[in-house]
This record gives structure tokens, C-alpha cells and sequence, in this order.
């Protein structure tokens, strides 16, 4: 048995609109089977009231445009704050893990934020991992984020941290939104390896999942060594999904989370919330606080009906292979794709679909072996906002930080709307 | 050992309420009996006997009969009662064999939800929304009825996963049992609220009581036949509310903990309570701690606890700690250690140990007991101290006081952060900020200044408080809750805890639902013996969801909890206390 905590935020007084996915009713019918099961009288089961993240938090991680009380709404600071929350319950020691049943979730929010993206304004782990960070020291983390959709907002945060290692297991982008995720996007030039992507096929099963994690997650964690291991917890990959395609289960997520044993579950997406988020989310929470879940199982729960085809399992055990010699092979990558330059930049198009924002973005990092390197970003959006941010990572080595301080006070500020600097070892955030 | 004191009536305004409403109240205690006799609610008179626990009519009829020395019965409009028979029982074990019969359905295992031997899990089940997800196996049912009746099992216990969202396949069950068994009690009559482990404790222990418990009402009712009076009887229950005593049998774990409950109605009824407040009961080895918002008490969230069976009763939320006025006091490893153990009364009344009770003796707070015994004890604690006795004294007082006083924040804090689901409450929340601290108890008098400094407020030490109980007992109102749940795309209405369910058309909307279930608690509260002038209904949970299946709205799941909360009868008025 572990003592687990539990920060249970339904929102009933928030939607994205009346009948969007992400609305009063989602986690109703979950409310109703974790009441009904009796979890709270668990005594190593503890409910915590969620506090609210600051705009400090959220300005510590993204650069919210033109500020963070602009894209968000205080459902969002109660979501984050929900995972901070969990966070400093984890880390005070008052429970061995814990579980932010909140909402609305965050993995698809990016560093910049115009507007919402796949349902999400902030990024809940994100602001919650930075939190740890700043509270407790710097901490090697692992976020596995077992959403259906890739968790491409999670992916760019992190994309530079070489001490965030961020994997997404997710149905096969170029079958569903946002399309990204594939094996080949493998991390920044200062962070190869520290994000992990590993796409599965539609109709992927437990035993797809519960293969990749015992052969390419686990064997991964164990070499990475984090001190945190946060489970992104979507539960989209539910056979009953209305939006995506795969054949996961109950039983599927509470194994998952049992050989997982994450530190901190946040919610993310799921939107089947009447046939599959009352069993999983209680499948969840027993399997974190150690309690037999093997009686979990949705009303039409058929394992011989939902069980993968052939062609799929060896597919998925090609892959998971192919992407362990990839992040065995990931430090002999650098120099081959790097070569002599000193800073390497990529250029996006990034589309908001939830409030139909288009970002043109240049995003420029500084090669570096002494952190995750200074970060320059140009944006414009289709709000007409055009904006220049200065980022000097976390843990800074002297020379990105003093070259991006040199920057951002030369950068001629009359042709932009705002301009940023962020340094969140020194707590900086200005404004211009 | 009797103590009976007459009161009168103060002013020549108080006599002029006239109809000569007399009401009996009578608290059953573990240690005493005590009853008070009101009249235009006013305190008339109050005794105080020895509860005999083998005999519990004598106690009724000592107590009563110094009560009725000088008074006419036929003035009685009431009598209520709090009594500890159905604690006790479970206490003791003197509970019936109980069968229970579980539609547990998937989620936690079997094995963590059996509760005893005679426990059946069977294939049936509801779901969250309550619609069948498996029939019921009527021939698995009437094994198990066949089986209980070889085992000499005559009570049983029904509880289905989610009854309370459809009670349809407990009333099945119940139906196929029949007449084979002598009594049944259903989950879903318990209470209105999800909790499935807590359903089947609480129906297993309403079975297991039921024959002891009508056995105490047939008593009752005799005895308040040859008292000569032929008014209604009242019990009170857990909630600090009453139940006409002919409606308690179909429900007798509602009775279990009424005595903290009566305490609370007490203070309630002698302090004119209406702001945010806090009440102390300190006794000889525990403290027990009751708040109220606004004037109300507070209930326990989820039910109360009983010998480790988590229930459904509705209760009010106390918190009960061990330190008390005879708690033992001891010096160990550089520290004063107070309580949680009593090795007997205070050192000033013979007992062994130095106690708190000692310390407020030295320092001349109190002048009760041997004072010479007193300050021998402290003298015990002052010499591994190395201080004077006056000082040890001192010490062990404001150590009493603080421990009390954290455990109060502590309550405070928890109420404070319980969790909320909305967006609004948590921006809006409700903060308790208590405005007055109410202390009973033995050591009320010396320590009820120093606690009311500590916790930021003024004390007040309300008068009777030796009858607290009895009085708080007389003048509690009937409550009742009653929970509906509409789906309309199902176009079912369920109102739990009357086993209903109906049609409802697709037009049903919130606003009907609020109108049913105040209309159906009216109802529901009359038949439990609600005077019409008590029945304030207070809504309490009011909630619409729309269903939205693919893009489009299927329907509204609408969920409404009403109640009659907890507080004192009509006509005793504003600004009034006994």
C-alpha cells in the first residue's frame, strides 16, 4: 500500500463552450464511481483541496502573449494550481504519490501562447515541473505522457531541457490531430534523446502498450535515472473514445500505472466519459495507492474482442526496438547533425486550432554543452501580434546567460509588440 | 443519586406565551439519566439519576417520577428522547446475525468490501447512471434466501452498487426474498449519497439492531402509556434531528451517536447560537469539539464512524480528543505529557495521578476538592521540573488550554480546505471565522477565559449545562433529506430514499425537479413527524448537466439534494435561549 494523494477539480462550472468535449459534465460520471467506490475512505487515500498557480508560475515556463491573464481564466490557474498541489504533497512527504484529477488539461500548450491549442491554454506539467524546480530544487524528471494525442506542447517546452526527459506514447500522428509525434523528432541539438516519441498504430491494445513499456520506457527510465517520474495521464487510448481509434482498457491503464509508478498523475485528455473515465480513473488511483484493481472492468469489457491483430504486435515490437537503438545511439547523434555551428534555429508554422490563431515562429538556440542553451524565439500570430522573447534556460551556464542578457537589451524593440526575458534561476520576467 | 431543581420563571413577559406546550426531554447517557421538563419553552424543571444500564425503564422512571412530583401529565404535548441503546448494542456486540446479500458490480474487490462471514456477492449490477448493466439471477437469490434460512439467518441486508441511483434491483431482490425472513433492510432507504462500502455497513448494522431496537420502542411506549400520556414520542437521531418513534424502526442506525448530537442541540438551545461559533464539552478524559456556521452545526461529510464501521448516518461533525480535566499528567523526557489516559478521578478527589483538574486547584481557579491533595500531586510534577509548585501548575494549565485550542484550529483548518468542485467556490469559499466560543463541561469555568484568548474569541458559558443534553433533545426539530435525480434522456426521475422512479417527459427541467423535491421532503418530513411549522426547506445541492454524446445535447442530468436542517422547533424564537 502507498499513501496516495488525490486533487479531484471537475470544474462543474466550466466549459470551452456547451457541448465541447471539454465541458461541465467530463468528469461527472468519474465523481459519481470514486464516491460510490468509497476511495476517499481509504486511509492511505487523502483528498486535497487544489490551490491556484500564480502568474508568476505560469510566466516562469511560457510566454504568454501579450500576458498570462490574457490566454487563461482561473479554471486554468486552478488546474495548474491542482498539480502543484499534488506536487508539494509528493515532495513535503505527506504522500508517497499523488493524483491531479483536474481540469482542463495543458500538454498541447506550447512555450508561446497565442490562444488555445487541442483544448489547452497552459501547460499544467509544465508550470507544475518548473514549480518543483524552483521550490525544491533542480530535479532530473521524466514526464511520460500516455495521452492519445502527442502531447506536442509538452514535446516543445522540453525540447532543449536535457534534464526534462519527456516521452509520448500516442496513436500514430498522421491518423490523428495534431499529426506530429513520429520517432525522428528526438530532441534539441543540446537535448538529443530527452524526448522520446513513439507512435502506435489505430487498434493498438493492452498488450501493444503494456509491451512498449516494459521493453522501451522502463529500460529508458532506468538509464536516465529521474528523481520525478510524472505520468501526463490522458485516457483517450480508451476503446470507447469518440475521437481517436485505439483498443486500450481499465485494466490496460491501472497495469500501465502500476509498472509505471509515477510520482504525480495529471489528467489530460479523455473524452469518453460515461464508458471509460469512472473505471479508469479508479483503476488509477488504486493501482498508485497499491490497492487490488483486478475487479476494475468496464460494463462490456471483451479482452478476446479488443485484443490487437498480429500484424500490429510485431509492427509494434519492430518499432519499439528500432527507437531503443536510436536513444542508445543518441550521443554519437550530436555531432553529426550539429557539426561546428554555434547556434541552430527551426522555423514553424503552429496553428491554434481552439481559437483559430495561425504563428509563423524562429526559434534559435545556442549549442551548448554546459546547458540546455540560450533560446531566442520570433513570433507572429495572426492576432497581429508579433513578439521577440529572450529564454535563458534553467541551470544557465554564465556565457548564455550573459550573451542573452547582451541580447535582449540590443534587440531594437520599435518594429515589436512585446518583447520578453525570461530567466527563472534568477526569477526575471520583463516585459517591454 | 438524585438532584432535582426547580426553576422558575423569571419575568412576567415570558409568562405571557400562552397554550401550555409542555415538552419532556430525556437524555439516556452512558453514566446518567438526565431529563428536563419545558413549558412555553422555558426551562421547568430538571433531574438527574444514575443510568441503571441493566434496567434502562427504572432510570426512565426515576428520573421521570421526581420530574412529574408536582406536574400534571396532561399538559404534556410531547416527549423526545436521545438514547444510547443503539450505540451500546453495536459497542457490545449485541447485534443480530445478519445476511447480506451485495450486487457489487466491477470496481473494488470482493474480498475488501465483505464484511462478514454471511456476506453473498451476486451477478446483478447498475451502473453510475443507473441503468441495468446485468439482470438479476433470481435463482442465485433464492439459493442464498434457502441457505440463509438452514444457517438460522432471519435478517438480511440488501445493497446494490448504486442503488441509490436506481433502487430497482434491491426492491427485486427484497420481492424475491419475500416473507422468508423476518426483517430486510435496503441500501438504498440508508441515505441518498454514492458510497457503496459505507451503504452495506450501514444496512448491515440497521439489520443487526433492528429487534433490540423495536424491543426499546415497544418499552417506550409503554412506558410513556403508563405515565399517562398519550402524545407523540420523538427519537432523537445522529443529524441532532427527531423521528416520530413508530417511523424509527424502519430505521434504527439513525439513532447511533445521538448523544453528541444532544450535546450540541443543547448548547444550540441554552446559548441563542447564530453566528460562526465554536462549542467545547470538556470532560473528565475527553474534549469533544463541535462548530457551527452560522448558527448551524456542522455534519459529518460523508456519515459517522461507529466501532470502526464508516457510515452513512448523517451526524453532526464532532471531533473528540483525548484531554480532559482527570487526564493523567506526567513528566518524561523533559516534557509535561497531558492525557490521552484517565487512571482515575483527580488527585483532589482520591485519585492517583496528578490531572489538570489538580493544576486549576493550586492556582485557585477552582475551589472544589482536597486542595492539599492537589498540590501534593503537582508537587510530584514541580520536583522533576525543578520548578515551584505554582509554576508546574501554571505550566500544565496553559499546556491543557493550548492542546485544546490547536486541536480547534486544526478542525477549523480542516472545514476550511475542504475541497470544492467548482470554479466559483473555490474563488468564493466560505471561510469559518468563529465569533464566540461556547464551553460545557466540568472545567468549563476555569479554563473557558483562557481557551476563548487562545482562539481569538470571547467564551461563554451557557447556564444548565448539566441538562444540556435533555434540553437539546426537547426542542430539536424533525430533519429530513431526500435526493432526486432526473435524466432525461432516459426520462427517469429517481427519488432515492422513497425507493421511487418515474417517467418524466423531455421537457422535465430543473425547476421541476426543485418543486418535486420540496413538495416530496414536505411530505417526507410530515411522515416522520415534522410539525408544518418546522418544515424550512433548505436546498442543498442543485445541479443541470447537459449530456452531450458525439456534438449534440442528448439530454440533462439534473441532481437536487433537498433537506430540513438541523436547528431548534418554531416558537422558540429569536433571541430566546433557556
Amino acid at each position: 500500500m502507498k499513501r496516495t494523494g488525490l486533487i479531484f477539480f471537475p470544474a462543474f462550472d466550466w466549459a470551452i463552450s456547451p457541448t465541447h468535449p471539454e465541458r461541465e459534465e467530463r468528469l461527472l460520471y468519474t465523481q459519481d464511481q470514486v464516491f460510490e467506490e468509497g476511495l476517499l475512505d481509504f486511509d492511505n487515500i487523502i483528498e486535497f483541496k487544489p490551490g491556484m498557480a500564480t502568474p508568476d508560475d505560469i510566466n516562469r515556463i511560457h510566454i504568454c502573449v501579450p500576458d498570462a491573464g490574457s490566454v487563461i481564466t482561473e479554471s486554468h490557474l486552478i488546474s495548474a494550481g491542482g498539480a502543484i498541489t499534488a506536487a508539494d504533497k509528493v515532495l513535503q512527504g505527506k504522500v508517497d504519490n499523488a493524483f491531479a484529477l483536474v481540469r482542463p488539461p495543458g500538454h498541447h500548450a506550447m512555450r508561446v501562447v497565442h490562444g488555445a491549442r487541442g483544448f489547452c491554454n497552459v501547460n499544467i506539467e509544465a508550470i507544475m515541473v518548473e514549480y518543483i524546480r524552483k521550490n525544491y530544487g533542480p530535479k532530473r524528471v521524466a514526464i511520460i505522457d500516455t495521452d492519445c494525442h502527442h502531447g506536442d506542447g509538452s514535446q516543445d517546452i522540453y525540447w532543449h531541457d536535457p534534464d526534462t526527459l519527456y516521452i509520448s506514447i500516442h496513436q500514430d500522428g498522421r491518423t490523428l490531430y495534431p499529426g506530429s509525434g513520429f520517432p525522428e523528432e528526438f530532441g534539441g541539438p543540446n537535448a538529443l534523446g530527452a524526448t522520446i516519441n513513439i507512435p502506435l498504430p489505430p487498434q493498438t491494445s493492452e498488450e501493444g502498450f503494456l509491451h512498449v513499456l516494459d521493453n522501451l520506457i522502463l529500460p529508458i527510465l532506468d538509464e536516465f535515472k529521474p528523481d520525478l517520474i510524472i505520468n501526463s495521464a490522458g485516457q483517450d487510448n480508451h476503446y470507447t473514445d469518440p475521437i481517436t481509434d485505439m483498443r486500450f482498457t481499465a485494466q490496460g491503464y491501472a497495469m500501465l500505472n502500476e509498472k509505471l509508478s509515477p510520482d504525480i498523475a495529471v489528467l489530460e485528455g479523455g473524452y469518453s466519459i460515461e464508458s471509460a473515465l469512472p473505471y479508469i480513473n479508479v483503476g488509477i488511483i488504486l493501482a498508485m495507492a497499491g490497492i487490488d484493481y483486478s475487479h476494475v472492468k468496464e460494463p462490456d469489457y471483451d479482452p478476446v474482442s479488443l485484443k490487437q491483430s498480429d500484424e500490429i504486435s510485431r509492427y509494434i515490437e519492430k518499432e519499439a526496438s528500432e527507437i531503443y537503438n536510436l536513444w542508445k545511439k543518441r550521443d554519437s547523434i550530436k555531432e553529426d547533425l550539429v557539426g561546428g555551428a554555434e547556434y541552430v534555429r527551426r522555423d514553424r508554422d503552429i496553428y491554434y486550432d481552439t481559437d483559430g490563431i495561425r504563428e509563423q515562429q524562429k526559434e534559435t538556440v545556442r549549442i551548448c554543452n554546459d546547458c540546455g542553451g540560450l533560446l531566442t524565439i520570433d513570433s507572429t500570430a495572426s492576432t497581429g501580434n508579433k513578439i521577440f522573447a529572450v529564454i535563458i534556460p534553467g541551470q544557465s551556464c554564465p556565457t548564455c546567460r550573459s550573451k542573452g542578457e547582451e541580447i535582449f537589451a540590443s534587440t531594437d524593440k520599435t518594429s515589436l509588440n512585446y518583447a520578453y526575458f525570461q530567466d527563472r534561476d534568477k526569477n526575471i520576467f520583463l516585459v517591454e | 443519586m438524585t438532584d432535582k431543581v426547580s426553576y422558575a420563571i423569571s419575568s412576567d413577559e415570558k409568562n405571557s406565551y400562552t397554550g401550555g406546550t409542555m415538552i419532556l426531554g430525556i437524555d439516556v447517557g452512558g453514566t446518567h439519566t438526565d431529563a428536563t421538563l419545558i413549558e412555553n419553552f422555558e426551562l421547568k424543571r430538571k433531574a438527574k439519576v444514575l443510568t441503571n444500564r441493566e434496567n434502562l425503564m427504572d432510570s426512565l422512571l426515576e428520573v421521570t417520577g421526581e420530574l412529574f412530583k408536582s406536574e400534571n401529565p396532561d399538559n404534556l404535548k410531547r416527549v423526545v428522547l436521545s438514547t444510547t441503546i443503539s450505540t451500546n448494542a453495536i459497542v457490545q456486540g449485541k447485534t443480530e446475525r445478519v445476511g447480506l446479500i451485495l450486487a457489487s458490480g466491477p470496481g473494488l474487490s470482493p474480498a475488501t468490501l465483505k464484511i462478514n462471514d454471511d456476506t453473498h456477492f451476486i451477478s446483478g449490477y447498475v451502473n453510475h447512471r443507473g441503468i441495468e448493466a446485468a439482470g438479476i439471477d433470481h435463482d442465485e437469490v433464492s439459493r442464498i434466501c434457502t441457505h440463509f434460512r438452514e444457517e438460522g439467518i432471519d435478517h438480511a441486508g440488501i445493497v446494490g452498487k448504486f442503488s441509490t441511483r436506481n433502487p430497482g434491483q434491491e426492491i427485486e431482490i427484497r420481492d424475491i426474498i419475500n416473507d422468508n425472513l423476518k426483517h430486510v433492510s435496503l441500501g438504498h432507504r440508508m441515505s441518498g449519497n454514492l458510497n457503496f462500502p459505507r451503504r452495506i455497513a450501514t444496512t448491515y448494522l440497521n439489520a443487526a439492531i433492528h429487534d433490540l431496537y423495536t424491543a426499546f420502542v415497544r418499552d417506550i411506549q409503554d412506558f410513556v402509556g403508563k405515565m399517562g400520556a398519550d402524545v407523540p414520542i420523538y427519537i432523537l437521531k445522529a443529524d441532532g434531528g427527531t423521528f416520530e418513534i413508530d417511523q424509527s424502526t424502519e430505521y434504527p442506525v439513525q439513532t447511533i451517536l445521538s448523544g453528541p448530537a444532544a450535546s450540541i442541540m443543547g448548547v444550540l438551545s441554552l446559548t441563542d447560537c447564530r453566528e460562526d461559533a465554536i462549542a467545547l464539552d470538556i470532560g473528565g478524559t475527553t474534549t469533544d469539539i463541535a462548530i457551527f456556521a452560522d448558527g448551524v452545526p456542522l455534519l459529518e461529510p460523508l456519515g459517522v464512524t461507529i466501532e470502526g464501521h464508516k457510515t452513512m448516518i448523517r451526524g453532526l461533525r464532532t471531533k473528540s480528543i483525548g484531554i480532559g480535566g482527570d487526564s493523567r499528567v506526567k513528566y518524561e523526557s523533559n516534557e509535561i505529557i497531558i492525557g490521552p489516559e484517565r487512571d482515575g478521578p483527580a488527585a483532589a478527589f482520591g485519585g492517583p495521578s496528578p490531572t489538570p483538574t489538580d493544576a486549576m486547584i493550586v492556582l485557585g481557579l477552582t475551589k472544589i476538592g482536597d486542595k492539599d491533595k492537589a498540590t501534593a500531586a503537582i508537587n510530584s510534577i514541580a520536583k522533576e521540573t525543578g520548578c515551584p509548585a505554582h509554576e508546574a501548575a501554571k505550566t500544565i494549565f496553559d499546556q491543557t488550554c493550548l492542546e485544546i485550542a490547536v486541536s480547534v484550529k486544526e478542525m477549523l483548518e480542516e472545514i476550511n480546505n475542504r475541497p470544492v468542485y467548482t470554479v466559483h467556490e473555490i474563488l468564493e469559499g466560505k471561510k469559518l471565522t468563529p465569533q464566540i466560543l461556547h464551553v460545557v463541561g466540568g472545567p468549563a469555568e476555569p479554563m473557558a477565559e483562557h481557551l476563548g484568548e487562545l482562539l481569538g474569541c470571547p467564551a461563554h458559558i451557557p447556564g444548565h449545562a448539566e441538562v444540556a443534553n435533555a434540553v437539546g433533545a426537547a426542542l430539536a426539530r424533525t430533519t429530513a433529506e431526500l435526493t432526486l435525480l432526473a435524466d432525461t434522456e432516459q426520462q427517469t426521475l429517481t427519488i432515492v430514499e422513497e425507493g421511487i422512479q418515474t417517467q418524466i417527459p423531455n421537457g422535465f427541467s430543473r425547476d421541476d425537479a426543485l418543486n418535486i423535491g420540496k413538495e416530496k421532503l414536505r411530505e417526507r418530513a410530515i411522515k416522520m413527524g415534522a410539525k408544518e411549522e418546522d418544515i424550512a426547506v433548505e436546498v442543498i445541492e442543485d445541479q443541470e448537466f447537459n449530456m452531450v454524446r458525439g456534438f449534440h445535447t442528448t439530454g440533462k442530468n439534473i441532481r437536487v439534494k433537498v433537506q430540513v436542517k438541523p436547528g431548534l422547533i418554531a416558537g422558540f424564537g429569536k433571541e430566546q435561549t433557556i
